[in-house]
């Protein structure tokens, strides 16, 4: 149990348009990920969602009942915080009470969930502790629980591993991945990073200045990007972007090709540059080509190659690979 | 190595001045407190002596201890002092709350509006204070006190703590209100607990001229009932002979009780649980 219907949503402080009308349908069961660079509205739309910020004007609606004016606490949700937001006089076992004692839930209900969640989340050992005792990728797993226990329709991450050391965030990563597949809830979770909303998505929507880019599985933003704004968010390095022209396409204002999509060569092919920089990272390796039919571009090759700055090579872009779009840098049919 | 040195010859500096103004500070305590064990001739003769077996005496305290109502100048004080500074606690805390929390119309101009009382002096309307407390019939009673402290408070207290509050992690009060704790609870049990050095800070701030005050009390309650220490001790200075042994021990024990509150407050100053609440 645990749809969402968002229809419209606006939301403007004063004169400021921050969410211009959104509009997105979740199912019972998915996981899906707000992204988009800072101050494009995600966390503005998380907490529209929650309650916590009431929307100018639109609909909210969670199985299928407006909740509009509906305080957080009665919504059936649970957030998780960036910062945790753990009270700090309270035991781990009274913090992720306190929303059921709250609630009126019989003390030994409320023993029952917390020991279960303690359990799903290997904190038992740490019940009686403060959050000032625990390390930070243990607080975020407190923080975590004390969602787990509230037994939500919906859970509501916002930028939750942003906190954390980056082996942490592998770590915790996998552990919401776990628990997604366990507790076969509906979670919505907000991050800018791409690789978190990839590896951890049902569905990506992709946010920029307030408004929805585009909505689709990973593979799909990936493999099918509908606009240039989408095609140089997802993926990394950057997609690379050449005016048409230069490419004697006259069709499209700007081609995209992923830098993964290139093969580079010292004796042919079809575009003929020069070596500007080389990053060395074992498993990969990326080219930056200054090229003379289409400008400076990247190039990553799987493996060590031994190019170095100055080379002269080739470089050729893989069959059925480019993106074309239009002046409205939307991709072409 | 030239760096270590500059810097103990840095923290030396530091220390030096620090003392300088410590010792700068504490003197004056230091001679009333001296002088009070002494006879009447001592005090003028050799003021800055510290009491010999010849010239110690304990008059003054006798006198004031003997004479007059002190017990309940110190207990008028006392609850004057303590009441005001749990009033502007209370509301001047209520209020920070609201004018960081919440985004309302007029929240600025409010927020200016109470500042004000900062830079305006409220001895400036005495005239208009002391009319209204003989209409509402408070002349001589520790309410009209209460009140006019209360007042002049919590300009400076709202300042303080709208500040302290702001800093106070939204997300945190957030996570209050989805777990279902009303506004009132995330104010007492979240945010208070986390500000309470800056309430330390404003309660030692609003206490002293609270205490030291000595302008009200002679104008609103001036009966001997409803006396302060400080109007208390006046009684010994005439206008032709002053009693200094007696007004030296008064000022000498009115320190003290000013000086348990402090500690209690900066008890709190030190303690801060913050640590963990985030990051």
């Amino acid at each position: 149990m645990g749809s969402l219907q968002l229809k419209s949503i606006r939301k403007a402080y004063g004169s400021h348009e921050v969410l211009k009308g959104i509009d997105l349908e979740v199912k019972d069961g998915e996981f899906v990920i707000f992204v988009g660079p800072s101050g494009c509205g995600k966390s503005t739309l998380l907490r529209t969602i929650a309650g916590l910020e009431d929307a100018t004007s639109g609909s909210v609606q969670i199985d299928g009942a407006e909740v509009g004016h509906v305080a957080p606490a009665k919504r059936g949700i649970a957030m998780v915080f960036q910062s945790y937001a753990l009270y700090p006089h309270l035991t781990v076992k009274d913090n992720m009470g306190l929303g059921l004692k709250q609630a009126g839930a019989p003390k030994a209900e409320i023993d029952k969930k917390v020991n279960k969640a303690a359990g799903m989340l290997s904190l038992e050992p740490y019940l009686a502790r403060r959050p000032a005792e625990l390390s930070g990728g243990q607080r975020q797993r407190v923080a975590i629980g004390r969602a787990i226990v509230r037994e939500p329709k919906l859970f509501l991450f916002d930028e939750p591993l942003s906190n954390l050391d980056a082996a942490l965030r592998v770590n915790t990563r996998l552990e919401i991945a776990r628990l997604h597949r366990s507790l076969k809830a509906t979670m919505i979770y907000v991050t800018h990073d791409q690789v978190e909303a990839m590896t951890l998505a049902d569905k990506i929507v992709v946010l920029n200045a307030g408004k929805i880019e585009q909505i689709g599985s990973p593979m799909d933003l990936y493999n099918r990007p509908a606009n240039v704004f989408v095609a140089g968010f997802i993926g990394s390095p950057q997609m690379n972007f050449i005016e048409g022209a230069r490419l004697g396409d006259a069709g499209a204002k700007t081609i995209g090709i992923r830098p993964e999509h290139m093969a580079l060569s010292r004796e042919s092919g079809d575009w003929k540059g020069k070596v500007i920089h080389v990053e060395h990272l074992g498993a990969d390796t990326i080219v930056y080509v200054d090229s003379e039919q289409a400008g400076t571009i990247t190039v990553r090759l799987f493996g060590e190659h031994r190019y170095a700055p100055d080379d002269i090579v080739y470089a050729t872009p893989m069959v059925g690979s480019m993106h074309r779009f239009g002046d409205d840098d939307r991709v072409l049919a | 190595m030239s760096k270590a040195r500059n810097s103990i010859f840095r923290t030396g500096f530091v220390h030096v001045a620090l003392i300088a103004y410590t010792l700068v500070s504490l003197f004056p305590v230091f001679l009333t407190i001296v002088n009070s064990f002494k006879d009447r001739n001592a005090i003028f003769r050799a003021p800055l002596m510290i009491p010999t077996p010849q010239t110690f005496s304990l008059i003054g305290y006798e006198t004031v201890l003997g004479q007059g109502d002190f017990a309940t100048y110190f207990q008028n004080s006392f609850i004057v002092t303590i009441v005001s500074i749990a009033l502007v606690l209370l509301f001047g805390a209520m209020a920070a709350f609201a004018l960081s929390e919440y985004r309302f119309r007029g929240n600025t101009v409010m927020g200016l509006y109470l500042a004000i009382g900062i830079m305006i002096p409220i001895r400036l309307g005495t005239v208009a204070i002391l009319q209204g407390m003989v209409a509402a019939n408070l002349v001589n009673t520790l309410t009209a006190l209460i009140l006019v402290y209360t007042a002049q408070g919590l300009p400076l207290a709202i300042f303080i703590l709208s500040e302290f509050m702001r800093t106070v992690s939204d997300d945190l009060k957030n996570a209050g209100r989805i777990d279902g704790l009303s506004e009132y609870a995330i104010f007492f049990r979240l945010v208070l607990p986390l500000v309470r050095p800056a309430m330390a800070t404003v309660a030692v701030f609003t206490m002293i001229p609270i205490w030291n005050d000595l302008w009200f009390p002679l104008i609103l309650a001036p009966a001997e009932a409803t006396k302060t220490v400080t109007l208390g001790s006046q009684i010994f200075i005439g206008q032709f002979v002053t009693n200094w042994n007696a007004v030296l021990a008064a000022l000498s024990l009115a320190i003290l009780p000013v000086l348990v509150l402090y500690v209690i407050f900066s008890r709190q100053l030190i303690r801060g649980i913050t640590a963990g609440a985030v990051k």
